[in-house]
């Protein structure tokens, strides 16, 4: 389908995930900037508007972003650019508390009378919403921040780098691709986001924060010569960053557009895997989705406790009263940690959507379920559990809203597998194992609505007998039941062996909102994983 | 004060305003060709969870993209900012990316003046729908469901779009559609059984929110101690919007140049596509048209060329393949774009008789987490998910452990059985209004479960 009337909206606005405070780069310089840099006084002048006008009407709480984004996608296929793009979007959203029911509205026009007639229509909206109200919320406490700016840390602006740069190196990686012999197809394109804004509440944040995204990626693409088959190789070995350009130029897209060519190719002639039980050893570059799916999404709280049942679902690390200190996730030698502050990871951030400076948290520690992502709303749910612990009851800073058209909820900040003790790589480990199966690179993916059951494709698959590859296989991927899966994990990476993977387009809520975010992890080995074969003939 | 006002200025535009609008953009462009694109849009939505509502959310938005060509240089830039200071900077951008854009061989000239029919995706009682009448919508499932002592978490949205497109060859086309939908998921307490029931339209008139919530809560109830059944090749019994999830899959497969290029399912062994080839049963035909009442889409495509009512599988047969105009023009083909809607045929059988007729089976409310596994055949994987039961001897006997599948819906159109009546479904996994999917209920041999589910 071209494009849905949602689509066609969601192209605009997904595009316009990164439009933000719109430096006009040098080369650009055309015209003067047409708003000023969102640090100016006048928008916090906006936000108090908009705060006095929700107060006023009746909220005992409010908060209201403005947001300025601006976002720049560059795609190419073989020796052609297919577009060009560039957009930003600029607009705010209030978010108000009335006797515990929550309304939101949000408005492209930053007039002083717009401000004031949409912070009285999120009041009018949370009227309607108290009906048949039975748990008003509440909100944990937060400690205000009454002036703070934060910057990502992006070395170069992606919007300061000429764009006959950009195109250039595309074509060139374009053009080394399609040298390997029997690679005849490459798309590949690059994504920047810069996003500017300001979140004022009204217990006395106001912050102004800039965040940087950017992802060069390409898929190549090679047909069998009698049509009888066709492979790709996505890039996934580079992941999008929260960085700048020097992303760009670390990712080394022409040397490495060779080498995925060469896969491709490969892949049309790897052996179609035979189906059962094999030890997996899997890269951080295909195990962080496996994290996303299997950890992240099911210690989300609103998850837990019930709230995204008809879309994202709910979650087997339910009830957490049961859960919390018993559940034994996986092994001893599991940590999974929570935090917004690995540097160029996609959810670090000075504070969150609702003013909370986000704290580094462990969710499982040695292997037990430990702690739950969460929000101001949701922190007082567990209040027991802290208590037990003789901690504060505080929000863990997990709100996040895509843009200012929506509302904030909570959303997963980097949910990371710790390195282990020992310093050991994936090579080693694939050297330590008999009869298995090595993947690198996410590739399908699919997980049901309590995250038991899973399945994962790949990007490379190598057969390991013996301690050593001994070829390619395609078709293969690989089905589990997420505490089985975890507790079968024995071995892990060291410290060098951690990298970040990530996505920007981790979906949740309704409306779906896109949330950024990263995975860190080490290579690790799975015993005795159930795989299939894929491959069938139409 | 209304909280919604249809003639808000910051969001919807009637045919005169975004005429103005576009013809404002258009005098301060200098490019050799410009096309300029506006979206303006309202919505709504109410969310709810645990039997009552959880949040919500209105905006209005107003998105213009200018694309300027100078000879085959081709970019475009989008912005929110309606004042003229802010268009012309954007024109102004997208003047000189456009101009250090590479040469495109596969450059197409803007279109000129077109004509265009009118769409009836429009639905004052949708564009009117306010946080009030969203409320009561909720209640209607909410106070049932908590009365049978369940808890029913759920969604509705409803949007109002208008969307223009003019370009300085004399091209303007203008649409205006709504959406709603609302769907429901009910579980009980302790997490033990889930039921859903859904529903989107055009107008919101169409949808009942209390006869949803009982089919929800129905399924609920029904759902209760659920069996593990062996995974394997069953019958399958698909609910509408079980057959709407895996239907819309093979529409973004109808790509002709995909085909042609030797990588899609399209694609004829041997080289060229399978237009005019049997792909699935005879009983099977898929159209997309943007004029039909129960399937509305925009009547023009993104560059503004009409969108016409086109069969894609006519009696089992492939008729069309999607062809850009490069690729229709390099293949000496008619340009053939994609509507944003699909309608598969339907049949009599009504879906007492499909579970009546079938010895041993499996019936599917609806699937979940539907991601590609293989473009080669559209193999699929995905879940079972809020009410799947066991049909043994023509009766629903038990309620069954949700299954994972690896299936594809050419091999299961080939697999056909029986059919009833085709209906509109609420098929976006997200509960969006999304594409209008209308289809029928279908019953299919040998479907493909792969492993069981614990999930509930």
């Amino acid at each position: 389908m071209a494009h849905s009337r949602r689509e066609f909206l969601q192209l605009s606005s997904a595009a316009a995930l990164g439009l933000a405070a719109y430096r006009v780069p040098p080369q650009y310089r055309i015209a003067a900037p047409t708003s000023p840099p969102l640090t100016d006084p006048t928008f916090k002048e906006l936000a108090m508007r908009a705060l006095d006008a929700a107060k006023s009407s009746g909220a005992e709480y409010a908060d209201v972003r403005i947001s300025q984004n601006r976002n720049q996608a560059i795609q190419a296929r073989e020796h052609r650019v297919q577009s060009l793009s560039d957009s930003e979007t600029f607009g705010f959203g209030v978010r108000v508390l009335v006797k515990g029911a929550w309304g939101f509205a949000a408005s492209r026009d930053l007039s002083p009378n717009e401000m004031v007639r949409v912070a009285k229509q999120a009041v009018a909206q949370a009227v309607a919403n108290r009906a048949a109200l039975e748990r008003p919320v509440v909100l944990a406490p937060v400690t205000p921040t009454a002036n703070g700016t934060w910057r990502g840390p992006a070395e170069i602006d992606p919007f300061d780098v000429p764009i006959e740069e950009k195109v250039a190196l595309l074509l060139d990686a374009n053009a080394a691709a399609l040298k390997v012999s029997g690679a005849k197809f490459v798309n590949s394109g690059m994504f920047f986001l810069r996003e500017e804004k300001t979140l004022a509440t009204s217990d006395g944040t106001y912050v102004v924060q800039t965040i940087f995204r950017s992802q060069p990626q390409m898929t190549v693409t090679a047909v069998a010569p009698d049509f009888s088959d066709f492979q790709s190789r996505q890039s996934n070995d580079i992941q999008p960053m929260g960085r700048g350009y020097e992303h760009v130029r670390d990712a080394k897209l022409v040397d490495n557009a060779t080498r995925w060519a060469t896969e491709a190719v490969q892949k049309l002639g790897a052996k179609s895997v035979d189906v059962g039980r094999y030890d997996l050893v899997l890269h951080p570059t295909h195990l962080w989705l496996t994290i996303h799916e299997s950890i992240a999404h099911p210690t989300e709280l609103d998850r837990a406790m019930g709230y995204e049942a008809n879309y994202a679902g709910t979650s087997f690390v339910s009830p957490p009263e049961k859960m919390l200190g018993q559940l034994k996730y996986g092994p001893e030698l599991m940590n999974i940690q929570g935090d917004r502050t690995q540097p160029g990871s996609l959810s670090a951030c000075g504070w969150d959507d609702e003013g909370v400076v986000p704290e580094t948290f462990l969710i499982i520690k040695k292997g037990i379920v430990n702690d739950y992502q969460t929000t101001r709303e949701q922190a007082p749910w567990l209040d027991w559990w802290y208590k037990k612990q003789g901690k504060p009851t505080r929000s863990h800073g997990c709100s996040y809203s895509q843009s200012w058209e929506d509302i904030q909820f909570q959303r997963m900040p980097n949910v990371s597998l710790l390195p282990g003790e020992k310093e050991q790589s994936f090579e080693d480990i694939i050297s330590a194992t008999d009869r298995g199966i090595a993947i690198v690179g996410e590739g399908s993916f699919s997980i049901d609505q309590q995250r038991y059951n899973a399945q994962f494709g790949g990007q490379l698959f190598y057969e390991i007998k013996g301690g050593k590859i001994v070829g390619m296989l395609k078709d293969v991927a690989y089905q589990m039941r997420t505490p089985d899966f975890w507790n079968s994990m024995d071995m892990i990476g060291g410290k060098k062996s951690y990298q970040l993977g990530g996505a920007f387009n981790d979906g949740k809520g309704q409306p779906s909102q896109s949330n950024a975010v990263s995975h860190g992890c080490v290579p690790s080995r799975f015993r005795n994983i159930n795989v299939i074969n894929t491959g069938r003939k139409a | 004060m209304s909280p919604r006002s249809l003639f808000d200025p910051a969001g919807f535009l009637t045919k005169q305003d975004a005429d103005a609008l576009t013809k404002r953009v258009l005098g301060m462009a200098k490019a050799e060709q410009t096309r300029v694109s506006v979206v303006g849009a309202m919505r709504g939505n109410t969310r709810y969870a645990v039997n009552q509502i959880s949040s919500g959310g209105d905006n209005t938005n107003v998105m213009i993209t200018i694309r300027s060509t100078f000879g085959t240089r081709s970019a475009s830039t989008t912005t929110n900012k309606l004042d003229d200071a802010s268009l012309k900077a954007a024109v102004e951008m997208s003047e000189r990316l456009a101009k250090l854009a590479p040469e495109d061989p596969e450059s197409m000239p803007e279109l000129g003046a077109q004509t265009y029919d009118e769409s009836p995706g429009w639905s004052a009682v949708t564009a009117n729908l306010d946080p009030a009448g969203r409320a009561a919508a909720v209640r209607a499932v909410t106070e049932p469901s908590r009365a049978a002592k369940f808890a029913a978490t759920g969604y509705i949205e409803s949007d109002a779009q208008s969307h223009a497109i003019a370009t300085n060859k004399g091209l303007f086309a203008y649409g205006r559609f709504t959406g709603a939908s609302m769907t429901t998921t009910v579980r009980a307490p302790d997490g033990s059984s889930s039921g859903w029931a859904g529903a989107s339209h055009t107008d919101w008139s169409h949808i009942d929110p209390e006869a949803l919530g009982a089919r929800a809560i129905e399924k609920a109830r029904a759902s209760m101690n659920p069996v593990a059944i062996e995974p394997g090749r069953y019958t399958v019994v698909l609910e509408p919007t079980a057959v709407g999830n895996l239907l819309q899959l093979l529409g973004f497969a109808l790509n002709a140049r995909a085909a042609d290029e030797g990588r899609s399912f399209f694609t004829k062994q041997g080289g060229g596509n399978k237009i005019g080839l049997k792909v699935v049963d005879e009983r099977v035909t898929i159209t997309s048209d943007p004029l039909d009442p129960d399937a509305a889409a925009l009547p023009f495509t993104p560059e503004g060329a009409p969108a016409k009512k086109t069969t894609w599988i006519e009696n089992g047969v492939v008729r069309n393949l999607a062809y850009d105009r490069y690729w229709a023009q390099k293949q000496g083909k008619a340009a053939t774009p994609l509507i944003g809607s699909l309608k598969m045929s339907g049949g009599t059988t009504s879906m007492e008789e499909l579970i009546a007729s079938t010895q041993r089976g499996i019936l599917v409310t609806r699937f979940w987490y539907i991601r590609p596994v293989d473009p080669r055949t559209v193999l699929y994987t995905g879940l079972t998910r809020d009410g799947t039961f066991l049909i043994e001897d023509g009766k629903i006997t038990k309620a069954v452990k949700n299954l994972r599948y690896n299936e594809s819906p050419v091999f299961m159109l080939n697999n056909l059985d029986a059919m009833g009546p085709s209906v509109r479904v609420s098929a976006s996994e997200d509960g969006s209004p999304g594409f209008a999917i209308v289809v029928p209920p279908i019953k299919a041999h040998d479907f493909n479960f792969t492993s069981l589910s614990d999930a509930v």
